[in-house]
């Protein structure tokens, strides 16, 4: 059963423009555009975008923050904009730029206040946080307050927050936003824990494409609100990154070389970078080509990696979506 | 719709903020004498009329001070309990607004609840002191339905002050620059109510009495308390007004929650 479902989403915003001195001028702008997507249950999602692409405008309709201009929106089965408050009992909401929890009370506060807010029974409230004081290792700062936590800690203290009353679905804006390598770890290693072992449905929302390479089985990519890739991380990588790099090692260095079907890309000393279409031409093609050329030592051939597809995608390179924003028939 | 555990919630949600407050000891003693000296100073002013003139508006200085006291004790509990709706504006801005509407309660009821001001109560003492003294120093023929008529004043009047706040507060789901005007309202309107407003000209009234109901919260049932002529005398109202306060908070309450809603289904609608 789909967990998450939107069905030709769309949602406008007015923006007031100034026009002389005290007139305004409306203008209508598409965040998201005409948005279908279904999550299965279970299913740890990454929903991606450049800036202003529209995935937090997604996730605020998703939680009933905001109401979508037109479309369907069920999320376990409930219309988010009439049932906000059922739906709240069951789903988890962490936005990585702003805690949810009490700025000047000890994080230990925040998670008895919580368990008021969502009236979860007392054992089971205590088995989820002694549960997540072990996966997240809150002891040391349980009773310290909110303000004074590094920002590693405090996201931890917000995913805790936002799974204690067992949701069945997990929305994540941000989550290693602004955090070191190892705290990114540890969180990214609690989210696919949950994933597995609570069965907790997550769509998270991320630019830190590491995030979605390790642990998202579906990558859903949006530009200018409107939704252009839906698929797994593989699935991606074939559709847009057609491109592979042969690294070679040469005897000695040499000016670029020259093969067909391939372009060097890079050269350091011996070592040269020689890109190629898969479509047009063969790894062995043009291995072969530059061995006529130079004495090989060694090569090694590149995968394309996520950020660099992604990458080309947002900058317009891979798709072509027009740019709806600016259009002035909108206004 | 409000049941008891939905009380123990907010309960513990008020009991948060005293505790977020009580970390900062000297800051929160600092602001609770700070709004005693302040809301002093406003009866302080009135002594001094008073020193000049024998009346005001034909009211003795124990009245006035009957009628500041009432009205000051209603404003505080309001001020106290639903001022924190005066964050709205500041919670849109950070977008921390988000988080009370992604939990499972109402929007308002946690706001008011999660911003109670206890801080805010110093006024209650210092309204409270001059309502005590007032009390002692009206010179009426005390009765049953005069010693009622005092709490229900102070209650309906809580009520009416807060509708006032949530209705103005509900400002800023259209514009969060509009904080000023709200203010003005609710603590311009405690200001204009310590007096007699008879003492206003005729618009100024016809605004107090009709339009933000803050004639009913002291003016109207303090006419009944202090045994003086019937509104309709002056105001060409009928003498029911020195009784209406209670189903004047019932309305102001109704029209308030339709702004409040209608504003959050806008916000809604905007997410700005």
């Amino acid at each position: 059963m789909a967990q998450i479902e939107l069905v030709d989403v769309v949602k406008e915003y007015s923006v007031w423009h100034r026009a002389g001195r005290v007139r305004r001028q409306r203008k209508l702008v598409r965040a998201v555009d005409r948005i279908s997507l279904s999550v299965a249950e279970g299913e740890l999602c990454g929903y991606i975008g450049p800036n202003g692409a529209g995935k937090s405008t997604t996730v605020k309709m998703l939680t009933g923050i905001i109401v979508p201009t037109s479309g369907r929106i069920r999320v376990a089965g409930k219309d988010p904009q009439r049932q906000r408050i059922e739906l709240a009992r069951r789903i988890g909401v962490v936005f990585g730029q702003r805690t949810q929890l009490w700025w000047d009370l000890p994080l230990a506060d925040s998670f008895d206040l919580l368990r008021h807010v969502y009236r979860v029974p007392h054992d089971r409230h205590r088995a989820n946080v002694n549960a997540f004081i072990d996966l997240l290792d809150l002891g040391p700062f349980m009773q310290t307050p909110v303000r004074q936590l590094s920002l590693g800690q405090r996201m931890r203290g917000d995913l805790t927050a936002a799974l204690l009353h067992d949701p069945e679905i997990l929305y994540l804006d941000e989550p290693t936003i602004g955090l070191d390598v190892v705290s990114k770890a540890r969180v990214r290693e609690f989210l696919a824990s949950v994933n597995r072992d609570r069965g907790v449905t997550v769509l998270l929302t991320t630019h830190d494409l590491t995030d979605v390479e390790r642990l998202c089985t579906r990558l859903v990519v949006i530009d200018h609100g409107r939704l252009i890739h839906d698929g797994t991380v593989a699935e991606i990588k074939s559709r847009f990154g057609d491109h592979r790099t042969v690294v070679v090692d040469l005897e000695e260095a040499g000016p670029p070389l020259e093969v067909a079907g391939a372009e060097v890309v890079g050269v350091d000393g011996p070592r040269q970078w020689l890109r190629f279409d898969r479509q047009a031409t063969t790894a062995a093609a043009v291995v072969a080509a530059v061995a006529e050329q130079a004495a090989l030592r060694d090569i090694a051939i590149e995968e394309p990696d996520i950020e660099d597809v992604v990458r080309r995608i947002y900058s317009g390179d891979a798709a072509s979506t027009p740019d709806l924003r600016d259009d002035p028939s909108r206004a | 719709m409000v049941d008891v555990g939905t009380i123990a919630v907010y309960r513990r949600l008020i009991g948060a903020r005293v505790r977020s407050d009580f970390g900062f000891r000297a800051s929160f003693a600092f602001r609770l004498v700070s709004a005693c000296v302040i809301t002093g100073l406003d009866f302080a002013v009135i002594a001094v009329v008073f020193t000049k003139i024998g009346r005001l508006g034909g009211w003795r200085f124990s009245e006035v001070a009957y009628l500041y006291g009432a009205c000051g004790v209603a404003f505080s509990v309001a001020e106290t309990w639903i001022g924190g709706v005066d964050y709205l504006a500041v919670r849109i801005k950070q977008g921390t607004f988000d988080r009370v509407l992604v939990r499972p309660m109402s929007a308002l009821g946690q706001l008011a609840t999660e911003e109670f001001a206890l801080r805010r109560i110093g006024k209650l003492f210092q309204a409270g002191a001059v309502l005590v003294a007032a009390l002692v120093a009206i010179p009426v023929q005390w009765t049953t339905g005069r010693i009622l008529m005092v709490p229900v004043t102070i209650a309906a009047g809580a009520v009416i002050y807060g509708a006032v706040w949530v209705a103005t507060a509900a400002i800023s789901f259209w514009t969060v620059d509009a904080n000023e005007l709200g203010n003005a309202l609710t603590y311009g309107g405690n200001y204009l109510t310590q007096y007699p407003i008879t003492i206003y000209s005729a618009w100024l009234r016809r605004l107090l009495a009709f339009v933000v109901p803050m004639a009913f919260v002291g003016y109207f049932p303090s006419l009944y308390v202090l045994g003086r002529t019937a509104p309709s005398e002056r105001f060409g109202l009928p003498s029911v007004v020195m009784f209406s306060s209670p189903v004047v908070a019932a309305a102001a309450c109704a029209v308030a929650s339709a702004i409040w809603r209608v504003g959050l289904r806008r916000y809604r609608s905007t997410g700005s």
